[in-house]
């Protein structure tokens, strides 16, 4: 790595980050279950798979238009969980907290993260609390840790996949990010976009039992453009979306306009990409229309022969380009 | 009325793209189109306009990239000026990440510079009503579309009698530059796409000058990609019937005459300079400096700022691309070197420049 300091860059999602686990994180641990890079370490036993994932939040501002630090903290990690194909059981929770915090918003963070738990049928388990001093971190941040359980017949991983099997996304893209930023009221610009924040292991549990899943993942920092390029990388085979396909809100089409941003790079989380089985895929969508979480959903693109490795778009005038990983934070243009 | 997804019904797109294919074929020789605005230039790349274009057609890019053609030495002083203490430093986001000859502001404000990127010039002036005992300087970077509300910024911070708020200034104008490239040796234009937010301020009026003296046609263009293919057959049809024109494609936001209020108020606060353009160096009368009435604001007059003398790295082609003599795939670094993660040149590190355009969308 050439640059030798941690910029905010490193912690975007993007290209930086990937070489940031795979120069340090991924040298020092390396062992075979940490080396798969999946949203959740599968560690097996007899019987099932035991799925164990950990995530830390922080967020400006901690409440947002369509959610909290908390709800994020419990959605987060029970969708890591979720999209390798487990059943999500129990929750960590440990908060830094700064000196000051106000104890009321303390308990509307924590009443948030028991609605959320409770409509998603997880317990928390188990939790720590440190406060340090004013400045030193800011407000709270916000750890979980989350296991579930897998049947260990149940294959999902990308060495699945194969070319003709489909591209499959729950709903409209670009919410989460774009509600965050906007409640920072950075740019007097008032919007009714609210982040899609959702639980979505019971969309995940209903559709499983079709069959026909071999992959999934949410996309959240780096948006559904960072998880397709993850998703592609260094195999067989490319991804190919199409734009007019893909669903976003007018408003947050409109914000992008305005910011210079792309609604494919915008996080998301309440999403999930699946792909699937071609033949599966009407039924899929079918089960997935009758959720809550999945009423949008379809079929955005496809598993292609070439080019490996890389994801491109059927633009809306019918010509193609390349798809890219999103690098470092996205900052506003100036004109 | 859905305005955006109504712009971008695929057949619409599609309809017009047969009606350039037709001109396309009736031309006798390749033409360059330049697309003056580094937005055009990222919506080309987004929608793969560059690709459908038949074989007939060339698009290339322009230097119409504000922190493309900001000059090496303008980043190395701001790098100057977050060494000085008691600064607070304001830019646009774009800014961070452009390599100055020794560092970048992402890197300074990693080493603990402060250093606060803001979305108008009047948050900045907050910035600095709100910290009385610090200098906040905003880098007044970008063309005709910015500086209005930097004019504006500067005419309340007088009114108020802010003593603590400055700007490095490096405003530029982007007609100057059109005429700068015409009269460039071996660079052939036969078609200007003008750019439509920096039309919004100036108007139709300045491209006639440039239209009728060096004949050659000059839409103003929106930026949906059905307004980009639109003006593409307006610049063909203009050429194959022989004519040079100034045509407003983006009727629905740019006047004849541009916004008077803004244009007034830009003369107010700033006065025409020569400038330096970062890559192809000076061209008259295609700047702006403060005028001296409001000097007390000019960073530059404030603080005296230790540069070294600039050094641009080299093997680096931007100053031809920025020219569009060339394309970014005919650069040595491009890919191999050059990326938007590790930028050499200011076309890579800008999200609306030509070669970070091309690396994103267009690279193989």
């Amino acid at each position: 790595m050439k640059k030798d300091k941690i910029l905010i860059s490193h912690g975007s999602g993007g290209k930086l980050m990937y070489s940031l686990i795979e120069n340090i994180f991924l040298k020092k641990f390396k062992n075979e279950i940490i080396e798969k890079l999946t949203d959740s370490a599968v560690i097996e036993f007899d019987d099932f798979e035991l799925c164990f994932t950990t995530d830390s939040y922080t967020v400006d501002p901690i409440f947002f238009n369509g959610g909290d630090i908390g709800k994020l903290s419990v959605c987060g990690t029970l969708n890591d969980l979720s999209v390798m194909g487990a059943i999500p059981l129990y929750l960590s929770s440990s908060f830094i907290i700064e000196e000051g915090f106000d104890i009321d918003l303390l308990e509307k963070i924590t009443e948030s993260m028991k609605r959320i738990s409770d409509i998603a049928g997880v317990k928390i388990v188990t939790g720590d609390t440190k406060v340090v001093e004013k400045g030193k971190v800011d407000k709270i941040f916000i750890n979980t840790s989350g296991i579930g359980i897998k049947d260990k017949n149940l294959k999902i991983g990308i060495e699945n996949i194969k070319v003709g099997d489909v591209v499959i996304i729950n709903g409209t893209i670009g919410e989460h990010g774009m509600a965050v930023l906007l409640s920072r009221n950075m740019f007097n610009i008032k919007s009714n976009i609210k982040s899609d924040c959702a639980p979505l292991n019971k969309l995940i549990n209903e559709i499983i039992e079709i069959g026909g899943i071999k992959f999934m993942r949410d996309p959240t920092r780096g948006g559904v453009s960072a998880t397709l390029n993850e998703i592609v990388r260094n195999q067989k085979f490319g991804i190919l979306i199409y734009e007019d396909k893909i669903p976003v809100k007018e408003e947050v089409l409109s914000m992008c306009e305005i910011l210079g941003f792309e609604p494919l790079n915008i996080a998301n989380e309440g999403k999930v990409i699946i792909i699937c089985d071609k033949k599966k895929s009407e039924e899929i969508i079918k089960r997935m229309k009758k959720n809550i979480y999945g009423k949008e959903a379809r079929i955005i693109g496809e598993i292609v022969k070439n080019p490996e490795g890389k994801v491109i778009m059927e633009t809306i005038t019918g010509s193609i380009r390349i798809v890219d990983s999103p690098i470092g934070e996205q900052f506003p243009r100036i004109c | 009325m859905k305005y955006i997804q109504e712009y971008r019904k695929p057949e619409i797109q599609k309809k017009i793209i047969k009606e350039i294919q037709k001109y396309g074929s009736e031309l006798r020789k390749r033409l360059n189109i330049m697309e003056v605005c580094g937005t055009h230039t990222m919506a080309i790349g987004k929608y793969g306009i560059r690709k459908i274009m038949p074989e007939s057609i060339n698009l290339i890019s322009g230097p119409g990239c504000p922190v493309c053609v900001t000059p090496l030495n303008y980043i190395d002083k701001a790098i100057g000026l977050t060494k000085i203490n008691d600064v607070i430093i304001t830019t646009f986001g774009d800014m961070m990440k452009v390599p100055g000859s020794y560092s970048s502001l992402e890197k300074e404000k990693s080493n603990g510079s402060k250093i606060f990127v803001v979305y108008s010039p009047v948050d900045a002036l907050e910035i600095a009503e709100k910290n009385k005992s610090k200098n906040v300087i905003f880098l007044s970077v970008g063309f005709e579309t910015t500086t209005p509300s930097i004019a504006q910024t500067i005419k309340i911070a007088k009114d108020k009698k802010i003593k603590n708020f400055f700007i490095l200034c490096g405003n530029k104008i982007i007609p100057p530059a059109m005429e700068f490239l015409l009269k460039e040796k071996d660079t052939e234009i036969n078609g200007f796409l003008c750019p439509g937010h920096v039309s919004t301020i100036i108007g139709a009026e300045p491209y006639k000058k440039i239209s009728e003296k060096y004949n050659i046609p000059c839409v103003i263009s929106g930026f949906e990609p059905a307004d980009i293919l639109y003006s593409i057959y307006l610049i063909l049809r203009c050429i194959i019937e022989g004519k040079a024109e100034v045509i407003n494609e983006y009727k629905r936001t740019v006047r004849e005459k541009g916004n008077l209020k803004a244009k007034k108020i830009i003369n107010e606060v700033f006065e025409i300079c020569d400038s330096e353009w970062r890559g192809i160096g000076k061209i008259e009368n295609s700047g702006y400096k403060l005028k001296e009435e409001f000097s007390q604001f000019d960073a530059e007059k404030k603080f005296k700022i230790d540069v070294k003398y600039p050094e641009e790295k080299t093997g680096c082609i931007c100053g031809e691309i920025l020219k569009g003599k060339k394309k970014p795939f005919e650069c040595p670094l491009f890919e191999k070197i050059c990326n938007p993660e590790n930028p050499f040149g200011p076309c890579m590190v800008s999200s609306e420049g030509t070669c970070s355009a091309y690396y994103k969308y267009e690279k193989r």
